[in-house]
């Protein structure tokens, strides 16, 4: 130790404090994952199984709960319908959002900082609140009820952040690049798609994951404006299935696995992607 | 700013930049400005369901602030409100920062504990609410299940059916449902602090705590200004985790009522009392609306001037 001042806290509480510091990780860790243990586990147990010993190990090889689960209930037509609409919105959302974000980037405008204080203030405003209008509008535009209502509602939610994650990389690719297409004769859309966007592929992944999982997630905008069964994603069709089978805990429990099965795999094999776009809003 | 220089100036560009430029604008008039400009105006009508009545100034604000139904109902909510904001800013985002500072010196086992934080952030709300919801069951819940096999039967309880727990269960769940959220920008945040700066506060005797007071959590201002501000907004739009744990009525007796129930009910009804209010919904909406604006703006100038001050 170099320090003078020989027994420094620092020093003196090295050791012990690093194994507390392990213990609440630890412990921390347990806490995050055990729940989900514990509903993995008991989706493989009868509700009688579920209630006797709700902490021992099942036996795997009984997969009835799933079987029903899959077989006899709407969950794989939720399942679909998630699937629909999360693609669906996402494709929009990094169309529209590119379209504004390498205008706003690439060519000079007196309307950029219009343009970007106008999805600045989409940023900002919490759509839920403006529901009322949103549902009278999707009503007399014929889209209420259908998956459309979704695909729109959680474009304009998505399309501000997108716009600000693509106009902030496509800002930095150096001029140069275009300037020599543009010499060769390449048309601007040319040099858009061909030149520019290619680049432009981490940025897309970002805001595509960062709203790829509030929209999966989304169970607000169904419960207003879907109603036939259907029709319905996989948070809001969940509580559909919940409210069927509320004594059956086997049942419940598979139920919950597999809603939660896509989402939490696909995220342990991109962790590093997930929490990047996910935090990207809140990190610069 | 890279912009070329070379761009050429006729119409046949501006066609193209109006191209890129309009659809994205005109879709997020129609679906964002145009709603909520038009929530507030809804404010001011009579409403009989969907159908817009006659206009009829600020009575339906009146009735939300201090008429003798509603104004009660949504006074508590309110305060339910500013409970979980609290609670959370506690539990969710103090917690967060210190399991990032563990984080931060990369222990053993490092990366499994960053992944595992961040597990139920992924997860839909609805997952997090009806499974919590299975676990707190007073007869069959594992937490109740656990407390009698440790011989600790006097402290089980129906926690979501007692009004003195019901909330703070819910709000311990949306803790276990978004604690990573705060943890890993924070550990964003600490290590973008050149490391030397903590190796020379350690050389110099700095304490655990001193250092964490004086040097990484002034250092980190910036994270904690965008995680206060999006828990300030995310805890009065707060909906699912209620809505999912204790139904649309804030049950038991209104004790985990929250302004999104309030404003569900009133707007889209419930089963018990199917009557749609539109105007009132949309009164209700639109002081929440401004009263998060007003605030969260606060809140950011503030902390903002004190990520400078230091």
């Amino acid at each position: 130790m170099t320090a003078v001042t020989s027994d420094t806290p620092a020093t003196r509480q090295a050791v012990p404090f690093v194994l507390l510091a392990q213990v609440i990780l630890i412990a921390n860790s347990f806490i995050m994952l055990y729940p989900v243990v514990v509903m993995v586990l008991s989706a493989f147990k009868t509700t009688g199984e579920i209630f006797e010993h709700p902490f021992a190990l099942p036996d795997f090889t009984q997969i009835g709960n799933f079987a029903k689960v899959l077989g006899e209930t709407a969950m794989p037509v939720y399942f679909v319908n998630s699937v629909l609409v999360t693609g669906t919105s996402i494709l929009l959302i990094l169309v529209l959002g590119t379209m504004a974000g390498y205008a706003v980037a690439r060519y000079e405008s007196r309307t950029n900082t219009f343009i970007l204080l106008f999805f600045l203030a989409g940023l900002m405003l919490p759509l839920k609140l403006a529901v009322i209008p949103l549902f009278i509008l999707l009503r007399d535009l014929g889209l209420l009820d259908s998956r459309w209502s979704l695909i729109v509602t959680y474009t304009a939610i998505g399309l501000p952040s997108t716009v600000f994650i693509m106009a902030g990389f496509l800002r930095t690719l150096p001029a140069e690049l275009e300037d020599a297409a543009r010499i060769d004769g390449a048309s601007e859309p040319r040099i858009m798609w061909s030149i520019m966007l290619p680049l432009a592929r981490p940025p897309m992944a970002i805001a595509a994951i960062q709203n790829a999982v509030p929209i999966w997630n989304d169970f607000f905008f169904p419960l207003v404006f879907i109603q036939t069964d259907v029709r319905k994603t996989l948070p809001q069709g969940l509580t559909t299935f919940m409210g069927e089978y509320t004594t059956d805990w086997g049942m419940l429990f598979a139920g919950l696995t597999i809603a939660a099965a896509p989402i939490t795999l696909l995220y342990i094999a991109l962790s590093r992607q997930f929490i990047q776009g996910m935090t990207a809003g809140a990190v610069k | 700013m890279h912009v070329s220089r070379q761009q050429p100036r006729t119409l046949k560009h501006r066609l193209w930049v109006a191209f890129l430029v309009v659809p994205p604008i005109v879709f997020m008039s129609l679906f964002v400005v145009y709603p909520i400009l038009s929530a507030f105006a809804y404010a001011f009508y009579e409403w009989q369901g969907l159908a817009r009545g006659e206009f009829v100034g600020l009575k339906n604000f009146r009735e939300v602030l201090f008429g003798a139904t509603m104004a009660p109902v949504v006074w508590n909510a309110f305060l339910h409100n500013v409970y979980a904001l609290v609670a959370l800013m506690i539990i969710q985002n103090g917690g967060g920062f210190l399991l990032a500072w563990l984080l931060y010196k990369e222990p053993f086992g490092f990366r499994f504990h960053r992944i595992a934080i961040f597990v139920p952030v992924v997860l839909s709300t609805i997952i997090v609410g009806f499974l919590w919801k299975l676990f707190l069951n007073p007869n069959f819940g594992i937490i109740n299940q656990a407390l009698y096999s440790l011989g600790l039967d006097a402290w089980a309880k129906p926690w979501l059916g007692d009004s003195s727990t019901a909330l703070g269960a819910l709000i311990l769940a949306n803790a276990w449902h978004f604690v990573g959220f705060p943890a890993l920008v924070y550990l964003a945040g600490m290590q973008r602090i050149p490391p030397e700066v903590i190796e020379a506060a350690r050389l110099d005797g700095t304490n655990e705590w001193q250092l964490l007071k004086t040097i990484v959590w002034p250092l980190v201002a910036p994270s904690t200004t965008i995680l206060f501000t999006l828990l300030f907004i995310g805890a009065f739009n707060w909906f699912e985790i209620p809505y999912v744990m204790v139904g649309l009525d804030g049950s038991p007796f209104g004790s985990t009522d929250v302004l999104g129930l309030v404003f569900y009910r009133t707007a889209f009804g419930n089963q018990s009392a199917s009557i749609q209010n539109f105007g009132m919904g949309s009164a209700l909406a639109t002081l929440l609306f401004l009263f998060i604006v007003v605030f969260a703006s606060m809140l950011t100038l503030w902390l903002r001037r004190r990520e400078i001050q230091f």
